[in-house]
């Protein structure tokens, strides 16, 4: 996948370059993008795992309302990475079933 | 425990507009997001508003946030909480369960106005949970806010205008159309932007369907048949077009869980996308604490949105004694508006759907 340049109508905002890994790999992405949009510019579309039957899932409504695209972030499971903005050095992991919460 | 007299959920244009009655009646107001900023699907409405400048004619619907915000900002009786989802409603002692990702709040409300939305609707195939299998909206966000191509091959589901308008964005962006599937007999939306797909070569397969998405982990194929006059698929009809993306432009239905919690009447309404609270000509459900605005209420646009958020946001601010100024004249306007909005040839469904979903009598 790509990012889209020279659209005939918008423009996109370019914001500051950062760097997170996904599964312990070096990804780019645009700071404060969602999460799944620059795991999606970089070719990655399988987020997560179900909890019963191990299948993949992607991010199917993009606005924060299905839950298709939760995945592990910081540590924290359930994140739902189409709406959470990117950050310098945060650690993106897929998410195998339900995910447990870190609780000190 | 927070106390206020008004919480209204959702800050899309409903939501907006709600929040800025009940500011200016007086009420203590609190308007709660999950999203870190205001606007709600606001935010992907690049094209000017039509209709009449009550409703913001000619402004930008990305514009509309920031304006309405301007003036909430300057009222001392309203909170505004971002990046905070509204988990649960206790009918019995209204109380709204909040959590912003650090904290669980809590939260009494005389009046909860449920400005929540719509979601994209799923659509029943093999393999339907692949990823590549995108709502609309998804590959609209993804391509139009974030600038990333959704994917090169696109199979489009559903004619109506937001398949036929993605669709043409998608090859705006030089994303492949493979084709466009519609089930029905024939093209849903607009013949116009039908036309444009038409010039650009993508077949429009009218009594289609999906019937399963191939690949292992990601989508490498949709299988698509032909249909008859029952909607069963034609034995023999089934053949395989290579996609990545097979995006379901099926429609929207309404987010109503927190009705549902709140015990309101529910009706299902396939004009106005399935489940909806049963409401009088106020916006107010059965639960007399609470009242629906926007797409939360049946799926119509921004517009309507904004006028049926006002409308719930001076009812529940006159349900408590507060003072409206011009109460009366303003509802009526509000609703003429509606009207004038719901005349056009879809508005006709929409009204059907209303009238069916509005309590017998107009009142409760
Ligand atoms: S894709 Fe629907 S919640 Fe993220």
């Amino acid at each position: 996948m790509v990012r889209l340049k020279n659209h005939p109508i918008l423009d996109f905002p370019t914001g500051r370059e950062v760097v997170f890994t996904f599964n312990g790999k070096d990804i780019k992405g645009i700071e404060g993008e969602p999460i799944a949009a620059a795991l999606h510019a970089a070719g990655v579309r399988v987020l997560r795992h179900s909890p019963t039957l191990g299948r993949a899932r992607g991010f199917f409504c993009a606005i924060g309302t299905c839950s298709s695209c939760l995945m592990t972030v910081d540590g924290v499971p359930n994140v739902r990475v189409c709406t959470e903005p990117l950050k310098q050095g945060m650690i993106v992991e897929t998410q195998k079933g339900h995910g447990h919460l870190p609780i000190e | 425990m927070r106390e206020t007299d008004i919480a209204v959920i959702g800050a899309g244009p409903a939501g907006l507009a709600a929040a800025l009655a009940c500011g200016e009646s007086g009420a203590t107001t609190l308007l709660v997001d999950f999203m870190d900023a205001p606007g709600g699907q606001l935010i992907k409405q690049t094209h000017k508003f039509f209709g009449s400048e009550r409703q913001f004619a000619g402004t930008r619907g990305i514009q509309i946030p920031d304006i309405i915000m301007d003036q909430l900002s300057k009222m001392p009786n309203v909170a505004l909480m971002w990046g905070t989802n509204a988990s649960g409603y206790y009918a019995d002692s209204g109380v709204l369960t909040l959590e912003d990702g650090a904290r669980f709040i809590k939260a009494k409300a005389k009046r909860v106005i449920i400005a929540t939305g719509a979601a994209e609707k799923p659509l029943a195939f093999e393999n339907n949970d692949l990823p590549g299998v995108y709502g609309a909206g998804a590959v609209q966000t993804l391509m139009n806010v974030h600038g990333v191509k959704p994917g090169d091959r696109v199979l489009m589901v559903g004619s109506g205008n937001i398949g036929l308008i993605v669709s043409y964005q998608l090859i705006q962006a030089h994303v492949e159309v493979v084709a466009l599937v519609e089930a029905a007999g024939r093209i849903g939306g607009y013949l116009v932007h039908a036309a444009k797909l038409r010039r650009a070569g993508v077949p429009i397969l009218t009594s289609h369907t999906v019937v399963r998405a191939l690949g292992e982990e990601t989508v490498r194929a949709a299988v698509v048949a032909e249909v008859d006059q029952s909607w069963q698929v034609k034995p023999g009809s089934e053949r395989e077009v290579a996609c990545d993306v097979i995006c379901l432009a099926v429609g929207l239905t309404p987010l109503v869980d927190m009705m549902w919690q709140a015990g309101c009447e529910m009706k299902y309404v396939p004009a106005l996308g399935g489940h909806v609270p049963v409401r009088d000509e106020n916006m107010r459900a059965s639960n007399p604490a609470v009242y629906v605005a926007g797409d939360a209420g049946g799926v119509e646009e921004a517009s309507s949105a904004m006028i049926s958020g006002e409308i719930a946001g001076i009812s529940a601010a006159r349900s408590l004694g507060f003072e409206v100024k011009e109460a009366d004249a303003r509802l009526a306007q509000l609703k003429a508006d509606l009207a004038a909005i719901r005349s056009g040839p879809t508005g006709e469904k929409i009204c059907a759907g209303i009238k069916c979903a509005t309590v017998c009598g107009g009142e409760w």
